[in-house]
């Protein structure tokens, strides 16, 4: 049976779903080529950052007064005789395999070090994301619901300083006056010392695991020391957000189906958040799933002054010790899951604009 | 004496620019019955801001007077904001040029028609259903129930003007203010909206402004036609008239249509005259 | 060509500026950036970035012969000294004025932000309008090379260029170079897809232009402005990479008075000396708060759309 048969022989939906299908299977192929490709040429950019660059490994692996010998061992150890591509197609072999090799500092399997500071990052940044996306957005609809009035200016002042202020700075002032100063937040660090081998970490997120312990103590514990560091981080997202939900925004209601709805008597609240604001949902995804990936950035400076032992700190850590297998494995990470996030802002997009559909 | 349906007088809308005020409308009156009224013009003779202004519908930084804008007595001008609410969609209708860009991208057809009727009807949401389905069968659509799980982009040029109409005429308004209702449709199912349309506001007893730049279409639509011109009303006249039309814009705005019975090589531009726009000042 | 002659008194080069019509394509070109201007200067907020950047410039070039301390000298006697009127903003832990650190802290971070769009810049333009116009393998290679750098935050990848070539300004400035090219070549390129059709290339094509020259004298010059733009917007994020590199240490070293390193330094008195953080961090807010209000002001001027 042809495909044109099938077509005339079960209902025209049924034939233009399997069209759409048809569609987005090619779509999907084609995007998959696309990512990979990426992947390969992010593996091929730290490669080429750990091996051409002036960087001796060996030199940071042994120290500069190693013995003849003992480095023409370690290089042979390392590799580094084989030709250079030889020495890429290992590369891509083990990176594909999660296994970026052993920690200068710590000794251990860069993997297994990631994994483990992971967790500590990923709640700062959730914590962070809520924050910024919470406040981010209604500012940015605000805003454009009230172009160029003084609402309009405040929210772009709160924005502009949220992109201009160094994020290490705003740290230490928070640290200054409201742990020093006033008290209202917790030390720097994740947790107390005292609850430190007391909690039972089944997520790795403290929040979590003192809740389903039943610990409030520690909770609370928790809770007081990740808001400050927290909430910087969410400043820079928020500055982002709302600036991006303004100017989706004012695209919106310069629409002419927003004077439809208003010349249908809607009221303004309605024409906002009911009209305009479903119409730029799916862009927001894109935006916060960026400003998500984003946050690690901020991370790495914020976990520094607030000695949070997160993925950033370990980065920052291996940087100053030159533990070039730990830096390019974060690099690597921070690299797939920036392109992960972009994938499934891509995917949300497909599923949930009918548009597109 | 009963009021008109709507009255209009003297209405100017000016917008801030580099120096001072630019005017985008000096001055129109004119009054509304339970009539078709035609407003004809070309492109930027202030037509829509003439509907627009109606409704209040321009944006805040628009500067809008009048001597006189009333709907049945009721002064729109010094109307609050919720007032104007009631009266938009519930008192008067708009119905705008485009269906792919005037209908929300993210709603179904049923749930922007039933949005319109219980902002202004209160009742169950299983009445409105009901309402929204008549009204859809009353724009002759054939196939309400399906169409109403529709999007806009599923919909034709034809029928998103219809669920337009639809939308806009189901709280009964007294007065229509349709934008140009057929440039954007293909010119087979033109005839078929206006009649639609035509149906629907003689079948609820309103008043119709219709608002384009075809003039022959609106002389076959139309009772009366203002023809306007920078901004003001060049010349009011009944719409059989048209061709007789005396001032020398409407002629020349005749003069430039191609004509039907032989071909021309060139069509006749108009050529404007800035009088006109000085001898209507009062 | 024209009669208008070049120097002319005040009041007529204002009329020849503001004349309805143009009556030359260089008058037309004064006017168009004459209004520009004057869109520029009536935005306020972007007036004063510009102000303040000028006055920042002027201050980093004049600085050492404002102030009466050397920029190293120590003097263990006046350490920690909270501002005061012979040190405006205080000195530090080893008793160097804070306000003379701040002036010669000044140089070397727009030092740096001019290095990074210095070599950034012509890279990105000159990637991406050739990309823009050969197309074919090269644009394909080229553009699958900016999405890769793209898949990192800048300071991230800046971190791992740092880490292979060792801490240092002169690496920073080549690290955060190295992670700046990118946004500007896919904007290079989309100008340059918009003019690679157009006749006028074409008639160069024709006279027997090679595609090396048609690049450099009728592409590039077409995505110049854009890119302008593009970098002067970039450039608060640049100075916050290169701050935060400072900061982690990896960037100027101390006893560099680059803010970044002076901010780390000075955090270990966060908490008894404030003013050691928190002066380096307001200038770095400062510059690129100017950086961002004027990036905005010439996106509005330059791009209409926007208002």
């Amino acid at each position: 049976m042809s495909a044109g048969d099938l077509a005339n022989s079960v209902s025209s939906n049924r034939s233009a779903s399997s069209m759409r299908w048809g569609r987005a299977a090619r779509e999907f192929l084609k995007t998959a080529a696309s990512v990979s490709v990426t992947i390969l040429g992010l593996l091929a950019l730290t490669f080429f950052i750990g091996r051409l660059l002036p960087l001796d490994p060996v030199l940071a692996i042994l120290g500069d007064d190693a013995s003849q010998e003992a480095y023409e061992r370690m290089v042979i150890k390392l590799g580094l005789d084989k030709p250079m591509w030889e020495q890429f197609i290992t590369y891509l072999w083990n990176s594909l395999h999660f296994d970026f090799g052993m920690s200068l500092t710590s000794g251990k399997p860069v993997t297994e070090d990631i994994l483990r500071v992971f967790p500590a990052t990923l709640e700062l940044a959730t914590v962070a994301m809520i924050l910024g996306t919470g406040l981010g957005i209604p500012l940015g609809v605000l805003a454009a619901a009230n172009r160029d009035t003084w609402i309009d200016q405040v929210v772009r002042v709160i924005s502009l300083i949220g992109y201009s202020a160094p994020i290490f700075w705003l740290g230490l002032l928070g640290l200054v006056v409201f742990y020093a100063g006033l008290g209202w937040v917790g030390a720097p660090g994740r947790i107390d010392i005292v609850y430190q081998y007391d909690l039972e970490t089944r997520t790795g997120l403290y929040l979590i695991d003192s809740l389903l312990a039943g610990r409030l103590d520690i909770f609370a514990d928790v809770f007081g020391r990740i808001v400050m560091p927290a909430a910087i981080l969410a400043y820079g997202a928020m500055a982002y957000i709302s600036r991006m939900t303004r100017s989706f925004m004012l695209e919106q209601l310069s629409q002419e189906y927003i004077i439809a709805a208003q010349a249908k008597g809607a009221s303004r609240l309605s024409v906002v958040w009911g009209h305009a604001f479903p119409n730029i949902a799916v862009q927001l995804v894109t935006v916060v799933a960026l400003s998500y990936a984003f946050l690690l950035e901020g991370a790495v400076l914020t976990e520094t002054v607030f000695a949070w032992p997160g993925f950033g700190r370990y980065l920052t850590t291996a940087l100053l010790r030159a533990d070039m297998n730990a830096v390019l494995g974060c690099t690597l990470i921070v690299g797939l899951i920036f392109i992960t996030l972009n994938l499934l802002s891509d995917v949300f997009y497909r599923i949930f604009d009918p548009r597109t559909r | 004496m009963t009021d008109p349906l709507l009255e209009v007088r003297n209405l100017r809308v000016a917008y801030p620019s580099a120096h001072g005020y630019s005017d985008a409308l000096r001055g129109i009156s004119f009054t509304l019955g339970r009539e078709k009224l035609g407003i004809v013009g070309e492109s930027g003779s202030g037509k829509s801001t003439a509907g627009r202004a109606i409704m209040r519908l321009l944006p805040p930084k628009a500067r809008v007077t009048a001597d006189a804008l009333r709907l049945s007595g009721f002064d729109l001008l010094g109307a609050s904001e919720r007032q104007m609410r009631d009266i938009r969609g519930g008192r008067i209708a708009m119905i705008l040029q485009d269906p792919r860009y005037a209908l929300n991208p993210l709603k179904t057809v049923g749930a922007q028609i039933m949005e319109s009727y219980r902002i202004h009807i209160k009742g169950s949401r299983a009445e409105a259903r009901d309402r929204m389905l008549a009204m859809l069968e009353d724009v002759r659509i054939r196939d309400p129930q399906r169409v109403t799980g529709l999007y806009p982009h599923e919909l034709s040029g034809g029928m998103g003007q219809r669920v337009m109409i639809a939308m806009m005429l189901i709280p009964s308004p007294k007065l229509v203010i349709a934008d140009e209702p057929t440039s954007a449709l293909d010119v087979t199912v033109r005839g078929q909206i206006l009649d639609v349309l035509n149906e629907r506001v003689e079948a609820q007893g309103a008043g119709l402004i219709l608002i384009s730049h075809d003039l022959p279409l609106v002389s076959d639509f139309c009772d009366r036609v203002l023809v306007m011109y920078g901004g003001q009303i060049m010349e009011e006249l009944a719409a059989h008239d048209l061709s007789q039309a005396s001032h020398p814009y409407t002629i020349a705005l005749n003069a430039s249509l191609p004509p039907l019975d032989h071909a021309v090589d060139e069509l006749i531009v108009p050529e404007y005259d800035p009088t006109w726009l000085t001898e209507a000042t009062e | 060509m024209t009669d208008t002659p070049v120097m002319q008194p005040r009041g007529s080069l204002r009329e020849w500026l503001r004349a309805p019509t143009a009556s030359s394509p260089r008058q037309a070109r004064a006017q168009a950036v004459w209004r520009g201007w004057q869109r520029l200067i009536t935005n306020r907020a972007a007036f004063a970035g510009l102000i303040v950047l000028l006055i920042l410039v002027t201050l980093a070039v004049v600085g050492p012969w404002l102030t009466p301390y050397s920029v190293m000298g120590q003097d263990l006697s006046v350490r920690l000294q909270p501002p005061s009127a012979q040190h405006l903003l205080g000195t530090d832990d080893l008793g160097r004025d804070i306000l003379t650190r701040i002036l010669y802290g000044a140089r070397i971070t727009l030092m740096m932000a001019a290095l990074v769009a210095v070599i950034a810049g012509p890279i990105g333009l000159a990637v991406g309008a050739t990309a823009g116009y050969l197309g074919g393998w090269f644009d394909i290679v080229a553009m699958r090379l900016v999405d890769v750098f793209l898949s990192f935050p800048s300071l991230i990848l800046a971190l791992a260029f740092v880490a292979a070539l060792g801490p240092g300004i002169e690496n920073a400035v080549i690290a955060i170079s190295l992670s700046a090219w990118p946004p500007i070549a896919r904007l290079a390129r989309a100008e340059a897809l918009t003019v690679r059709k157009s006749d006028y290339i074409a008639a160069a094509r024709l006279q027997g232009a090679s595609p090396m020259r048609l690049i450099m004298k009728h592409v590039m010059p077409i995505c110049l402005p854009s890119v302008v733009v593009r970098v002067t917007l970039n450039m608060a994020g640049i100075i916050l990479t290169a701050a935060g590199l400072g900061f982690l240490g990896l960037g100027a070293q101390p006893p560099s008075p680059e803010w970044g390193a002076m901010l780390a330094s000075g955090r270990q008195f966060m908490l008894t000396s404030w003013w050691l953080a928190a002066t380096p961090g307001a200038a770095i807010m400062l510059v690129s708060l100017s950086f961002n209000l004027l990036g905005d002001g010439l996106r509005d001027v330059l791009d209409p759309r926007n208002d």
